[in-house]
């Protein structure tokens, strides 16, 4: 017990020196906990508003369709296996048909998705209700970035163009009847939504649909002419960014680390080296050289734990700050991701990552205390009680 | 890629226009809609041609002219290239039946186009490639009916009402005004399956070139769209003209 609190003693005797030294490793702390969890709840977030608005549990795809290929969109379609068809009518699943077409809003020309969906539907979470038992023009639904994009405002007629299952041309006019917001753009950007038996009787594609999204917990099965896209599809890009980014901002609290560790390393150097006498005395009164490398590394250990006290000093209020009211992004930047990037981030924290985190630091603050200390091995305690350094 | 677009718009415009009609002869008696359409598919089948043409696109802040000259043989061959503006000069279009190639000088490549880059309309004119493209003969395709007749150009003209009998067109109707003696399209609207008009073509000048007639100037527009539609002029063109094989292979593209 001697040894802890000496080590203690000796920390808190160094003074300025030894709470500089934990303000910069309590940097690495605040810093490693705010990134990881921002990009924790970065990834959450997304994944659970993709899930509530895109993916669902998971997704059939009709034949060859590939959203990120245009030419396949339109030979896509095929029947909904009957199955799936009991699903779709009681609104367990929704079916979605994608068509590409054109609409022309204020006289321009701009292509556009047409995706016909099922009003009824009760797995994705967007205002399709509201193309239920509309009159009049065919009701449609836009989300605001397509708004703004094209012009258009709830109560706008547009007239809109397409080729059916055959590849003939026909137009109609479609009523915006709602704008929806949301930040997953792909569900946005591009695109109209119109109930899909309208869509499928304008194509001549009765009982087509190109996506079926399912509810959560639902297990794949094996459909001709349909493959099931799970998560690990569905939300990869999420992933991808969010570990990209994690990565890239890893560089900024490992140069903070960095900094605080080649600190502690100097003061470890240092001090031992003011210290020699004192060294030589602990040894010379029968202290074992392993005892008094202990005492030493203890204080920088002790130092790591310092920090993690003056970091939560001024991190906690910080982080709850953050989690309270987050990260808002500049304007216009959360879009330009192209994807479900909210303006606002807001941190996930877990006990895990703290306890991590601290883990980490103690680790890496340990060996940069240790490894001055081996010199004491060496140390002859008759040329260090003189002062020297044998 | 939509520099490659306009390009072939130009040929496939060009393809129409240049549809020769009969040489002038007499107005001929009461003839079945459906012996016109034939007429007009007659017409229709061309031999080889050299034509120079321009397009100018009337767009909503300002007209843009884009200069051609194109070898064609019959419905399945034809090669253009850009002459004016400066900026396109040199771009080189091959087709060959269903199949087409670009080759920008700016970048030394051969592009083939396909899929829905060709339904694609083009730096806001009024045409998609697939409004050309139809190479079958109206008469394989569509039903005709007298619809009327009315005076265009100065020409008498019957009016036709055309329905698809086939399902794979792209437009399930159309209206064609024929010229009673030249056999020629003076103009066309055309229909959406539930009877909306979406594109019409209209004739605002007819030539004779070596006896026979074509129709030399016309307006495209896509009534859906604000605007004033896209122009199609054709300069020069020289019939039976004799065109070496070798222009419509990929190597002339380069050249």
């Amino acid at each position: 017990m001697i040894i802890p609190k000496l080590a203690f003693r000796n920390l808190i005797g160094n003074g300025t020196k030894t709470w500089l030294n934990a303000l910069v490793l309590s940097f690495s702390f605040v810093a490693i906990i705010w990134g990881q969890s921002l990009f924790e709840g970065m990834d959450k977030e997304m994944s659970k508003v993709t899930i509530d608005q895109e993916a669902g549990g998971g997704q059939y795809w009709a034949g060859a369709f590939d959203p990120f290929d245009p030419m396949t969109i339109d030979d896509a379609p095929k029947t909904i296996p009957a199955e799936l068809a009991v699903e779709t009518s009681s609104g367990r699943a929704a079916p979605i048909l994608i068509v590409s077409g054109t609409i022309y809003p204020k006289g321009r020309m701009v292509p556009a998705l047409l995706k016909g969906v099922d009003p009824d539907q009760a797995v994705l979470k967007l205002p399709f209700d509201r193309l239920r038992g509309a009159a009049g023009d065919i009701p449609g639904l836009i989300g605001a970035r397509m708004a703004k994009n094209t012009g258009l405002s709830k109560g706008d007629t547009v007239t809109v163009r397409w080729r059916d299952a055959s590849g003939t041309f026909d137009a109609a006019d479609i009523e915006i009847v709602e704008i929806f917001q949301t930040q997953v753009q792909t569900v946005d950007v591009g695109q109209i939504w119109i109930p899909l038996k309208a869509l499928q009787g304008m194509t001549g594609r009765t009982g087509k649909a190109t996506i079926v999204t399912m509810p959560a917990g639902t297990a794949p099965r094996t459909y001709p002419e349909w493959s099931f896209q799970g998560h690990d599809v569905l939300l990869k890009d999420i992933k991808n960014f969010v570990q990209a980014k994690s990565v890239g901002f890893s560089i900024f609290y490992l140069t903070l680390m960095a900094m605080a560790l080649l600190a502690i390393f100097n003061t470890q150097i240092l001090s031992i080296w003011h210290r020699r006498r004192e060294i030589g005395t602990l040894i010379a009164l029968g202290m074992p050289r392993g005892r008094v490398i202990r005492l030493f590394t203890l204080e920088g250990t002790m130092l790591s734990l310092l920090a993690a006290a003056v970091g939560a000093v001024y991190g906690l209020p910080l982080l709850i700050y953050m989690a309270k009211h987050g990260w808002v992004l500049p304007a216009g930047q959360a879009d330009s991701f192209g994807l479900a990037l909210n303006q606002a981030l807001y941190p996930a924290y877990s006990a895990g990552l703290v306890i991590v985190t601290i883990l980490i630091v103690l680790a890496a603050t340990t060996v940069v205390s240790f490894l001055p200390t081996r010199k004491i091995v060496t140390l002859k305690p008759t040329d260090a009680l003189k002062g020297k350094w044998s | 890629m939509k520099r490659s677009l306009q390009f072939t718009l130009i040929i496939c415009a060009l393809c129409v226009l240049a549809r020769p009609g009969f040489p002038a002869q007499d107005a001929s008696p009461v003839i079945a809609a459906a012996a016109i359409l034939e007429k007009i598919d007659q017409n229709a089948v061309p031999g080889s041609k050299i034509m120079v043409a321009a397009m100018t696109i009337h767009g909503r802040r300002a007209d843009r002219t884009i200069k051609s000259k194109s070898w064609i043989e019959g419905d399945d061959k034809a090669f253009t290239e850009y002459l004016d503006p400066p900026r396109e000069k040199g771009i080189k279009m091959l087709k060959l039946g269903d199949q087409l190639w670009t080759y920008t000088p700016a970048t030394d490549r051969i592009i083939g186009i396909s899929g829905n880059l060709l339904r694609q309309s083009v730096m806001g004119s009024d045409l998609s490639y697939e409004d050309m493209m139809e190479n079958r003969k109206w008469s394989d395709i569509y039903e005709a009916v007298e619809d009327g007749e009315e005076t265009m150009l100065a020409r008498p003209c019957l009016i036709l009402r055309l329905t698809a009998r086939v399902e794979n067109v792209a437009y399930h109707q159309r209206r064609i005004w024929v010229d009673k003696d030249r056999w020629l399209v003076l103009k066309e609207e055309r229909y959406g399956k539930s009877g909306r008009l979406l594109k019409t073509f209209e004739v605002t000048d007819v030539r004779q070139f070596e006896g026979r007639w074509i129709q030399t100037r016309a307006l495209f527009r896509d009534v859906l769209k604000e605007g004033n539609g896209t122009e199609f002029v054709i300069e020069s063109v020289d019939f039976d003209a004799q065109i070496p094989e070798v222009v419509f292979s990929k190597a002339s593209l380069r050249k």
